[in-house]
């Protein structure tokens, strides 16, 4: 990974060439993390990738996390290579819940919007952001499978839908305050309450 | 709530009344074929369900062909989805182990390396060398046992019969290995946060050994069943090329991207583990078809079993777990004596240790390809999220265009070469 | 060898009469019912289906190789198609994608078929109770054997099946709770269903006279307690 003072002269240059961009940088436990504003993620990998001496070409992962209790609440993290010099470089770029009752005070603006849909029916707010899919061909399924589990969308992406869950599946499983289901654990106290569950 | 599901579906163009959802899927790929072929030509679209004798696990592909011609495949995966992710942030960190090694259920131990090199990084503690050696070792025979199972399998597709029983013959003795020094054939939870759960028992060294020397030649009786077998070359000869460049975009790793000219592999340029101290080459392919996938997994096996044996000559004494009691649960010997031992015991088995607020990408290198676990630490005994970046669900995506203009015989060639393994794509 | 050879060439002949004859019927004739010998057939010549969901593929898997081998009880003929075949052994994870699927299978395969629900996952749901997996096959489909483990061992896999043989021939095995007489979650044996056996009434009644533990109170005063 780029060394300390070395991430800091990226997030300069970045916020150089599209200003606002990086918001933060953090480096602890030999990881170099960029913290991106969510609105200019593309541009920010689109730097990382194409100036020659930081060709992180490689996309490695895109993943989500849900940060509940604390906002902004979802964190959509990239994790780049750079191949020849075995570089890695993670960019979070954190989206705020606009579906919650008090929209986030955080940096990244909400842009929920009613899924109006061609029914019309009801309105399904969602945290956005833009798909790196052309930028990175290989973020496909994992786009994909952030949006089955967290709900998060991304806008451009070629065919967004479920991957892992059933296609008619309601809820996104991963969020912390989806539960985690199951039934519980019969013993002798409390099996009454599922009658002659031993035939 | 309800009125939400048709939002979604609706968005992506499938009809939320239709009966089969899946079946919309299934129509959308047929006409999107055709349009893309340009063909008047009747296209089929038929459905290789996720029961098939040929799939490796239950993967489901739906396949558009014109006559024998593939025009698309189109995965759907999700067949074997177990929520072990959301299992895992309901668990204290070491009960995490059993779940995560279910992932990818032939490479256990990568994956409960992944997730204990992680926890370690976040806490900053250092792992004994004696227990990193081991882990060396039983990932490397992790790594052979995943290979001879993807060659049995692959070989039954294609209709080489009798690699299946050769090649779990070899199986058999590793997992005789696993039994021996963890007491377990699979899913063995050797692997903890600090290091390993046991050491060896005596007796361990002398059968890596007596293994080793006799691994090699079975590999030669593999390569003399199919290395010049006329019908394995015709089929996998020339059979499924992707530009090397693509590979890359895709995102793909492992013996994939090793087949296809790309000399990437985590176990030369990382140093999770002291594979620096070991004489050992990274077998690379030249054009990138079915036979050079082939191969390169099988100089894979022959060099896995070069590690093992320079590990287990120079496995260096030592404790086998790390030292720090706040982590590691203390020596079962001292709990009579020290009241502190029995109270540390004590936490850590009812509530776990607790691990700073931060989180951390740990990738390393599986039989598949690059194997990452990112965790979220929120300072409590559980961890907040744990994500797995699975080989086989990025791999996967190459699955497409290593078919498209082929045949549906080489489709099943393709898709053994992929070596998915389901339960890591649908964790 | 030769007093049979002649013996034979006399009843050809219509030699052998009486006493004879009936020896001779009861050497090489063997009688059984119908059902039994069907039974019999059916169980050493199962054919089952080559169905993996998760990791207990792969030691059903190892079952039917050369070390395990399950061919030696007449079940070599894996058979991919499910009209073809006649158990079907849930080897892995039932995740409720693939629940409807799985029904289907059963319902496609003809009768008389059995299922073997392998491993702790298909049977109960295992480790992971969440969302996701379905919490024991046979909530949706009957199962016939159930072999713990996580993966079962393949003799462990090879056990079940053998009890499922037995199964099939008609004398299968009791489960422990008809075998002790036990209801529930109860492990107490009960000598007739719906009456406590005597070791749980004894029990009863020492748990019964057992003082009420209060904090700060010692345990000396309730002293003379069996345990």
């Amino acid at each position: 990974m780029p060394d300390a003072p070395g991430l800091e002269l990226i997030a300069q240059e970045i916020n150089a060439a599209h200003d606002g961009t990086v918001i933060e940088t953090a480096h602890e436990r030999g990881t170099a993390t960029l913290i991106v504003d969510s609105e200019r993620v593309l541009e920010a990998l689109r730097w990382l990738r194409d100036t020659p001496e930081h060709e992180y070409r490689f996309l490695a992962s895109v993943h989500a996390a849900d940060y509940l209790p604390g906002e902004p609440r979802f964190g959509v993290h990239y994790e780049l290579l750079n191949m020849p010099r075995v570089e890695r470089v993670s960019v979070k770029a954190l989206l705020a819940d606009p579906a919650s009752p008090s929209p986030a005070t955080s940096s990244a603006s909400p842009a929920g919007v009613s899924g109006g849909g061609s029914n019309g029916v009801g309105t399904l707010v969602l945290p956005e952001i833009d798909s790196c899919v052309e930028l990175f061909p290989t973020a496909d399924y994992q786009e994909r499978e952030a949006y089955d589990f967290f709900g998060i969308r991304f806008r451009g992406h070629p065919d967004l839908r479920r991957i892992l869950m059933p296609e008619d599946y309601v809820g996104w499983p991963l969020r912390r305050d989806f539960p985690i289901g199951g039934e519980p654990v019969l013993f002798t106290h409390n099996e009454a309450e599922t009658p002659h569950w031993y035939e | 709530m309800a009125d939400e599901i048709k939002i979604p579906m609706a968005e992506s163009g499938i009809d939320a009344g239709a009966e089969d959802p899946s079946l919309a899927v299934v129509e959308r790929t047929a006409a999107e074929a055709a349009e893309r072929a340009g063909t008047d030509e009747q296209v089929m679209t038929i459905n290789m369900g996720p029961h098939h004798p040929a799939t490796h696990g239950v993967l489901r592909l739906v396949v558009s062909l014109e006559g024998e011609r593939v025009l698309d495949v189109r995965p759907i995966v999700g067949y074997v989805h177990t929520g072990i992710e959301k299992s895992c942030e309901d668990k204290s960190y070491w009960k995490v182990i059993p779940f995560v090694e279910r992932m990818d259920y032939l490479s256990y131990f990568f994956q409960m390396e992944a997730f204990c090199g992680c926890v370690e990084r976040l806490l900053e503690l250092e792992v004994p060398d004696r227990a990193r050696y081991l882990r060396v070792i039983h990932m490397e025979l992790n790594r052979i046992h995943s290979h001879l199972v993807w060659l049995g399998t692959t070989a039954l597709d294609l209709g080489a019969i009798s690699m299946f029983w050769y090649c779990f013959r070899e199986r058999d003795r590793i997992l005789d290995l696993f039994e021996m020094s963890t007491g377990q054939r699979m899913h063995t939870r050797y692997f903890q946060v600090g290091g390993v759960f046991e050491d060896i028992p005596a007796g361990f060294a002398g059968k890596v050994r007596d293994f080793c020397e006799e691994m090699p030649e079975r590999v030669d009786q593999y390569e003399a069943l199919l290395d010049r077998n006329e019908i394995f070359l015709h089929r996998t000869k020339g059979v499924g090329i992707v530009p090397r460049e693509r590979v890359l975009e895709l995102g793909v790793t492992g013996p994939l991207l090793r087949a296809a000219g790309e000399p990437w592999d985590l176990r030369k340029v990382s140093d999770y583990l002291p594979y620096g101290d070991f004489d050992f080459q990274i077998p690379v392919g030249t054009v990138g078809d079915g036979y050079d996938r082939y191969r390169v997994r099988l100089q894979e096996i022959r060099e896995s079993v070069r590690i093992i044996a320079q590990a287990i000559d120079g496995l260096p004494e030592g404790p086998f777990i790390a030292d720090d009691r706040k982590v590691v649960l203390p020596p079962r010997d001292e709990l009579g004596t020290s009241m502190e031992a029995l109270i540390h015991h004590f936490k850590l088995v009812t509530e776990g240790f607790r691990v700073p607020p931060s989180e951390l990408y740990n990738p390393i290198e599986s039989p598949r390809g690059e194997l990452g676990c990112f965790v979220v630490a929120d300072g409590s005994a559980k961890p907040a999220r744990v994500h797995f970046r699975d080989p086989s669900f990025v791999n996967l995506q190459l699955l497409p265009e290593m078919c498209r203009g082929g045949l549906i015989a080489d489709l099943i060639q393709n898709l053994g070469m992929l070596d998915p393994i389901l339960g890591g794509i649908d964790r | 060898m030769r007093e049979r050879q002649l013996r034979a060439r006399d009843l050809l002949r219509g030699d052998l009469e009486g006493v004879e004859l009936e020896e001779y019927v009861e050497q090489s004739v063997l009688t059984t019912r119908l059902e039994s010998m069907q039974a019999w057939a059916r169980a050493n010549s199962i054919m089952p289906l080559t169905f993996g969901l998760a990791c207990c593929a792969i030691e059903f898997m190892s079952m039917v190789t050369a070390r395990h081998d399950l061919a030696r009880f007449g079940a070599e003929a894996l058979r991919a198609s499910p009209r073809q075949a006649d158990m079907l052994v849930l080897s892995g994870r039932l995740s409720i994608k693939m629940a409807p699927v799985v029904r289907r299978l059963y319902d496609q395969m003809l009768e008389p078929k059995w299922v073997i629900s392998m491993g702790a996952c298909s049977s109960s749901g295992g480790m992971f109770a969440n969302y996701a997996v379905v919490q024991g096959a046979d909530k949706m489909m009957p199962i016939d054997i159930h072999v713990p483990g996580c993966p079962p061992r393949p003799e462990a896999l090879l056990h079940g099946f053998n009890k499922l043989q037995k199964k099939i021939r008609g004398n299968p095995d009791l489960g422990w709770r008809q075998r002790y007489n036990a209801i529930g979650t109860e492990e107490w044996a009960r000598v007739e269903p719906g009456s406590p056996s005597a070791e749980a009434l004894a029990a009863a009644k020492r748990f019964s006279e057992l003082e009420p533990y209060e904090p700060g109170v010692s345990s000396s005063t309730a002293a003379g307690e069996q345990d």
